[in-house]
C-alpha cells in the first residue's frame, strides 16, 4: 500500500509532497532555535527591563565567550561522531599555567602563547589516544578530563595567581572601543566564519561530514580519517588553551577549579545547535544560534535570581531535551511505519479471507 | 574482548592448550592484586605506619563505598553504556537520608535505607528510560542527568548541611563499627562484590549484559529483549548509587549539596583499571573491586610518602588512560594468536 494511501482524495499527491517539502523547510532545525531564541528574550525582557539595554549584550557576550569559542572545535569532533569532554580541563591547566609562568617571572606573552601551546599538546594527547591507539573518544577524555584537571589541582592546590598586567586584564573586562561587543566574541565572530567556510565550503568540511557519515566509507574513499580526527583534537586543545587565557584575563586570576564542569555547557550548545551527537550532521549557523540561546538564558536565569546550580537543571534538560527532540521526530515515524504496516496487513488479511469465501 | 571470553570459555575444559591469551586473561585480577601487594609493601617499608590497623581501616571503608558504586557502573559499561550520574545520585540519597533523620530522628534504619534505595532506583528510571525509549545516547543522558541531579540536591539542601549530631549512633557505627578489625563497611562491599560477581557469572538476564555489550545488533537477532535489559542496567546501577549515599552518610557522618561530586570519574577509573573493557562485553565485579581497591591504596599510599593528596585526581585520571592504553595494546598484541587458533579448531 502506498504512503498515500491514508490521505485525503481531494489533494494530489503532487501538491501534499510539495506541501511536505515546504514544512519541512520551515520546521528546520535552525529556525525551531530561533523561535527559541526570541522565546528566551523575551523572557529576560520580561524579569528584568534592563534586559534588552546595549550594557546587557555586553555582559551576555562575556558570559558565553569562552564557551562559544571551544564550541566551535567541538562542533567538528561531534560531526565526525568523536567527543571531546575533556575541554574545560585543557582551560583550567591552560590557564593554571600562564600563571605559573607569569608568576615565575616570565613575561606575559610568552606565558599566554605558553598556556595556547600546552593545550595545543594536550589536545595532541587525546587525539594520539584515539587515532593511533584507537581508543573511544569517551572513555580517553574523560581519562583526560580528571587528568588534566587533576594536574592542574596538584599544581595550584589552593592559590590564586592574579597581578597579571592591567592592560591585558582589562580585555577581558572591557568593550572593545566603539562596541558593546567583549574581545572574547570577536574572537568567537571570526573564528565562527572561518569555521563556517571550511566546514561548509570546502573539501576538508566534505570529508568531515563523510567520516561522520560513515568512517568506513570515507576511509575507501582516500579520506586521512586519523590525519583529520587528530588534528581536531589539536585544535580543540589549542582553542581550549586561548579560552584559558581569556577566562584567566577575565578574573584577572587563575585557579585549579577554572571552568570546572563547564563542558556541560559546551556540550550542550554544540547538541543545541543541531549537530547530531551521532555524526555527519549539524551546521555552524545552528550552533552560533544556540550560543546566542544558552548566553540569552543564562543571563535571563540570573536576573530571575535563580541560582547558578538551579540554573544546571535548566542546561542539563536542555540537553537531554535538544537530542530526543529530533529523535522523537524519528521515533514518531517508525511508529506510525509500523502502525501503517499492521493495518496494511490486516486489510491483506481480510482480502485473503473474502477471496476465500 | 568478547571473543577472549568465549574462547576462555571454550578452551578451559582443555588444560593442556594454555597459551599467552588466557594467561593473560587471568592476569588482569592477578596483575591488580599484584600491583596492590607492591605499593603496599613498598609505603610500609617507607613508613611502617601505613600499615597500621587505623590506617587500614580507614583505607578499606573509604574503598567500599567506590567498590559498591562500581558494581553498578561496570553492569552499565558491560551494556556498551555508561553511566556518569552516579556521584550525583549518590549526594541526593545521602542527603534525603540526612534529611529523614533530622526530621524524624528515630526513623528506623531499614526505612532509610530504603528510601535511599527508592530515590536512587528513581533516577536510574529516569536514566534508562530516556536511553531506552527515547534512544538517546547514555553519554548524553547521564551528563545531563549529573548536572540535573545535582542541581536539584542543590536546591534542596541550599546551605543547610546535616551533621553527625543529628544522626543516631546505631546509624553512625554502620560506618565506624568493625568485626574483628574489619570495618562493617569492608564486609558490606565484600559480601555485595560476592553476590553480584556470582549473578553476572551464573544468571541468564546477566549473561545477557555481556551479549548486549559484545554485538548489540547480535543481541536482538538472538532475542534478548535489548532494551528492558539495559534499561534494568540503569536501574540496578542507580539503585547501588542510592544505597551507596546512605552508606556514604554512615560514614562521613554528615552531609551537604556537595557530597559526591566527581565520584563519577574515581568510579569509572576503578572499573576500567579493575580489567572491564570500555567498548562493553567483558568484564567481571571482582575486578572492578579490585581496582577501587587499588586506587584508593595508592592513593593512601601517596600521603603517607608525603605527596600531595592534591595529586590523587591527576593519579585516578592517569591510571583511567593508562589502563585503557593497557587494554588496547594487550588486545592489538593478541589479536592475530586467537585468529590463529580459531583457524587451528575449526
Amino acid at each position: 500500500m502506498s504512503d498515500l494511501a491514508f490521505q485525503p482524495h481531494d489533494e494530489s499527491p503532487a501538491t501534499l509532497a510539495s506541501r511536505r517539502a515546504a514544512l519541512r523547510g520551515v520546521l528546520r532545525w535552525e529556525v525551531l532555535l530561533l523561535v527559541l531564541l526570541g522565546g528566551t528574550i523575551a523572557f529576560g525582557a520580561d524579569v528584568s527591563p534592563y534586559f534588552l539595554q546595549s550594557t546587557n549584550l555586553f555582559y551576555i557576550c562575556l558570559n558565553v565567550g569562552e564557551i562559544a569559542i571551544m564550541a566551535l572545535p567541538l562542533t567538528l569532533i561531534v560531526v565526525t561522531g568523536e567527543i571531546d569532554l575533556s575541554i574545560a580541563s585543557m582551560l583550567g591547566l591552560s590557564g593554571v599555567l600562564m600563571a605559573e609562568l607569569f608568576d615565575h617571572g616570565w613575561p606575559i606573552w610568552p606565558a599566554m602563547i605558553a598556556a595556547v601551546a600546552l593545550g595545543g599538546v594536550l589536545g595532541a594527547f587525546n587525539g594520539f589516544l584515539v587515532t593511533r591507539l584507537g581508543l573511544p573518544s569517551l572513555a580517553v577524555t574523560i581519562g583526560t578530563l580528571t587528568l588534566y584537571r587533576g594536574i592542574a589541582q596538584g599544581i595550584l592546590p589552593t592559590d590564586t595567581i592574579g597581578g597579571f598586567p592591567a592592560h591585558l586584564s582589562s580585555i577581558g573586562v572591557v568593550p572593545i572601543p566603539g562596541t558593546h561587543l567583549p574581545y572574547s566574541i570577536a574572537f568567537f565572530g571570526a573564528l565562527a566564519i572561518v569555521f563556517a567556510v571550511v566546514l561548509h565550503a570546502t573539501p576538508l568540511g566534505r570529508a568531515i561530514f563523510a567520516i561522520g557519515a560513515s568512517q568506513e566509507a570515507a576511509f575507501f574513499a582516500g579520506i586521512r580519517v586519523k590525519r583529520i580526527k587528530f588534528w581536531l583534537f589539536v585544535l580543540s586543545g589549542l582553542l581550549s588553551g586561548f579560552a584559558g587565557v581569556l577566562w584567566s584575563l577575565r578574573f584577572a586570576s587563575a585557579r585549579y577549579d577554572s571552568a570546572i564542569g563547564m563542558e556541560l555547557f559546551v556540550v550542550t550548545t554544540v547538541l543545541l545547535g543541531g549537530i547530531s551527537i551521532f555524526g555527519g550532521r549539524g551546521t555552524i549557523a545552528g550552533v552560533v544560534v544556540a550560543v546566542a540561546v544558552l548566553g540569552c538564558l543564562q543571563t535571563a536565569l540570573t536576573a530571575d535570581r535563580i541560582p547558578a546550580q538551579d540554573q544546571n537543571i535548566v542546561v542539563g534538560t536542555l540537553l537531554v531535551a535538544s537530542v530526543i527532540v529530533p529523535n522523537g521526530a524519528e521515533l514518531y515515524r517508525r511508529a506510525r511505519a509500523r502502525m501503517r504496516s499492521v493495518v496494511a496487513r490486516r486489510h491483506a488479511a481480510a482480502a485473503a479471507h473474502a477471496e476465500g469465501q | 574482548m568478547t571473543t577472549l571470553a568465549e574462547e576462555q570459555q571454550v578452551v578451559a575444559p582443555r588444560a593442556s592448550t594454555h597459551t599467552i591469551a588466557e594467561l593473560v586473561f587471568r592476569f588482569r585480577e592477578l596483575g591488580i592484586v599484584l600491583a596492590l601487594a607492591i605499593v603496599v609493601v613498598a609505603t610500609t617499608i617507607d613508613n611502617h605506619r601505613f600499615l597500621s590497623s587505623e590506617s587500614v581501616k580507614n583505607l578499606l571503608s573509604s574503598a567500599a563505598i567506590i567498590a559498591l558504586l562500581a558494581i553498578g557502573e561496570t553492569i552499565v559499561i558491560i551494556t556498551r553504556n555508561v553511566d556518569l550520574s552516579i556521584g550525583s545520585v549518590l549526594g541526593i540519597s545521602a542527603y534525603a537520608a540526612g534529611v529523614l533523620y533530622q526530621h524524624h530522628p528515630h526513623v528506623s534504619i531499614v526505612l532509610v535505607f530504603l528510601l535511599a534505595l527508592g530515590i536512587g532506583a528513581a533516577c536510574g528510571v529516569v536514566n534508562g528510560a530516556v536511553v531506552t525509549v527515547a534512544r538517546v545516547p547514555s553519554l548524553v543522558v547521564t551528563l545531563g542527568t549529573l548536572y540535573v541531579i545535582r542541581g536539584v540536591d542543590g536546591a534542596w539542601a541550599g546551605g543547610n548541611q546535616v551533621n553527625a549530631s543529628m544522626l543516631p549512633t546505631s546509624f553512625n557505627r554502620i560506618g565506624y563499627g568493625t568485626v574483628a578489625g574489619v570495618p562493617y563497611l569492608g564486609i558490606i562491599a565484600i559480601v555485595a562484590v560476592a553476590i553480584a560477581t556470582y549473578a553476572m557469572r551464573s544468571f541468564r538476564t546477566a549473561r545477557d549484559f555481556y551479549a548486549i555489550g559484545s554485538d548489540p545488533e547480535a543481541a536482538r537477532l538472538a532475542g534478548i529483549p535489548v532494551g528492558s535489559r539495559v534499561f534494568l542496567a540503569f536501574v540496578l546501577s542507580g539503585s547501588i548509587a542510592g544505597l551507596s549515599g546512605a552508606v556514604w552518610l554512615s560514614y562521613y557522618g554528615s552531609v551537604d549539596a556537595i557530597a559526591g561530586v566527581g565520584y563519577e570519574f574515581q568510579v569509572i577509573a576503578a572499573v576500567v583499571v579493575g580489567g572491564v573493557a570500555i567498548f562493553g562485553g567483558s568484564g567481571t565485579i571482582l575486578g572492578a573491586a579490585l581496582g577501587a581497591l587499588l586506587l584508593n591504596t595508592i592513593n593512601s599510599a601517596l600521603v603517607v610518602v608525603n605527596v600531595s593528596s592534591f595529586w590523587s585526581s591527576a593519579v585516578s585520571g592517569a591510571l583511567l588512560v593508562g589502563a585503557i592504553a593497557f587494554d588496547r595494546l594487550v588486545a592489538v598484541r593478541l589479536a592475530p594468536a586467537l585468529r590463529r587458533r580459531r583457524r587451528a579448531r575449526v
